[in-house]
């Protein structure tokens, strides 16, 4: 779910009491599409034994930018530009948002 | 652009120190801020109850204006305690410039210490990542540097190799300056095999962690001409803020510097060619690139090309970084004042062997958060009024 003006009709991300910039307050949830596309991507080397892992900033197709990992491929073959898909994962008892490469797209390397 | 008014050369820096830098056990950071104050106060024969407006802001103090005041026993008519990260004190000396101006005060001092390396061993951040964000263990701030960086490889292409020009020109300048902590020499080589922290970053891309502190005496010009021998004038100063999380960072290859320094260039009157001393904020070896381009000494994405040929370095084409910067001289957890110490130090001819022959107008620019703040000081000496 995101977020959006009424108003502007723009979405936005992180959940809020009102728009920014604007100020607007007559805000609405709507479902989200959950397509994305990778926008900047970093291998974070944590000290051994534990893995490498990705973290990615997505662009989402309503247009707000969020945090988040692509799982499914080894962490530094994540490339910018790639359609991502999210989906609700489990970490330490939590849900959290995490995205997979898009089935249909065009991300053979 | 709006035209706005900024007193030009009214005010001055008369004092500059640096105290405990690299590692100061047994010491607390205001123990390291207070005694980094008393000696630029010494250098003008001024004392604690001189000072009448208070700048100030520790890592590990979120009310260390009143503490500071406190330690000192002093009662300043202004307390400044600005929390926009490591550019907190080249804004702090923008506000000052203003209230000295309007008479709300005499002297102002600027101070800063952490000893977070031998209190902790680990940077200290005031910033704490969302609920949105923490799941992710992104590590901060590094990793935020490094989303920036592969976006800007993304855009621009960038090879490791200049990014490696960055932190080998810093080493340089360190090897010249007695204060700095890393000061051995490094060559591309070992630059290139360094251990990778966060893609595309490694660990000689990283800012040093240290103890250190920095403290600026401001005066205003008329009073600085009877007390100190070169003066440093405040020409033009502003900054700007574009973002807190790196998430939410418009455009990740420019930042609100371009803000900033087409302000205070705009205010001091003065061209990027003139400038004969830049110090940037360089927390990591990106920064240093993005600010080049976004203070227009080139344009956007022709940084990397530009710091090559060791063009940054001492006997390059621009000194940049000469005390060896965030990378190789200090880094306390926010470096923004050490610009400010070292642009004075070059500009009244202090600066040993790594003294710039003959500099006059000097750049300092601050950066905090994750490129999220951005402050820009243009100083001049006497010749530049």
């Amino acid at each position: 779910m995101l977020q959006r003006s009424r108003v502007s009709g723009k979405y936005f991300f992180y959940p809020r009491v009102a728009e920014p910039v604007t100020g607007s307050r007559d805000l609405e949830w709507v479902e989200a599409s959950g397509r994305g596309t990778v926008h900047a991507t970093t291998v974070v080397r944590a000290k051994p034994p534990q893995q490498p892992y990705n973290v990615v900033l997505v662009d989402l197709e309503e247009g707000p930018r969020v945090m988040s990992r692509v799982e499914g491929i080894a962490p530094d073959e994540v490339r910018i530009g790639m359609k991502v898909q999210a989906r609700v994962g489990k970490q330490d008892e939590c849900e959290i948002l995490l995205f997979d490469l898009a089935p249909d797209t065009t991300n053979s390397p | 652009m709006r035209r706005e008014r900024f007193p030009r050369g009214k005010s001055a820096i008369v004092a500059a120190a640096t105290y405990g830098m690299g590692e100061s056990p047994g010491l607390s950071s205001m123990d390291l801020a207070v005694s980094a104050s008393l000696s630029a106060l010494g250098q003008v024969r001024l004392k604690p109850y001189d000072v009448d407006a208070l700048f100030i802001g520790l890592p590990d103090d979120f009310l260390s204006g009143l503490t500071f005041a406190e330690y000192l026993g002093i009662q300043p008519r202004l307390t400044e305690n600005n929390r926009t990260g490591g550019s907190a004190f080249l804004t702090h000396a923008m506000w000052a410039a203003l209230a000295l101006e309007a008479g709300q005060c005499e002297v102002a001092l600027i101070a800063y210490g952490s000893n977070q390396r031998t209190a902790s061993g680990g940077l200290i951040s005031a910033m704490r990542p969302t609920s949105y964000e923490a799941p992710y263990k992104l590590g901060r701030p590094v990793g935020a540097y490094a989303l920036a960086t592969s976006r800007y490889i993304h855009e621009y292409g960038l090879k490791r190799e200049q990014l490696g020009e960055v932190a080998l020109a810093a080493r340089g300048w360190a090897a010249l300056n007695p204060d700095a902590f890393m000061r051995g020499p490094l060559t591309m080589d070992e630059y290139l095999k360094a251990r990778l922290v966060s893609d595309p970053l490694s660990v000689r891309d990283c800012c040093l962690v240290t103890d250190g502190a920095a403290a600026v005496v401001m005066v205003s010009a008329k009073r600085a001409a009877l007390m100190a021998k070169r003066p440093v004038y405040l020409l033009g100063a502003a900054a700007a803020t574009d973002h807190r999380d790196i998430t939410s960072m418009l455009d990740l290859t420019t930042t609100a510097a371009v803000v900033s320094g087409a302000r205070a260039f705009a205010q001091a009157g003065v061209r990027r060619a003139d400038i004969d001393v830049v110090e940037l904020y360089d927390a990591f070896t990106i920064n240093t690139i993005l600010f080049l381009e976004d203070l227009g000494f080139c344009k956007k994405g022709e940084g990397g090309a530009f710091v090559e040929g060791g063009r940054i370095a001492p006997g390059g084409a621009l000194a940049v970084n000469t005390n060896g910067g965030g990378l190789s001289c200090v880094h306390p957890g926010m470096y923004g004042l050490f610009t400010m110490v070292e642009a004075t130090q070059q500009l009244m001819g202090l600066a040993g062997a790594r003294q710039v022959k003959k500099a006059q107008l000097a750049v300092a620019h601050g950066n905090g958060g994750e490129l999220s703040s951005q402050a820009t000081l243009i100083l001049g000496t006497r010749e530049t009024l």
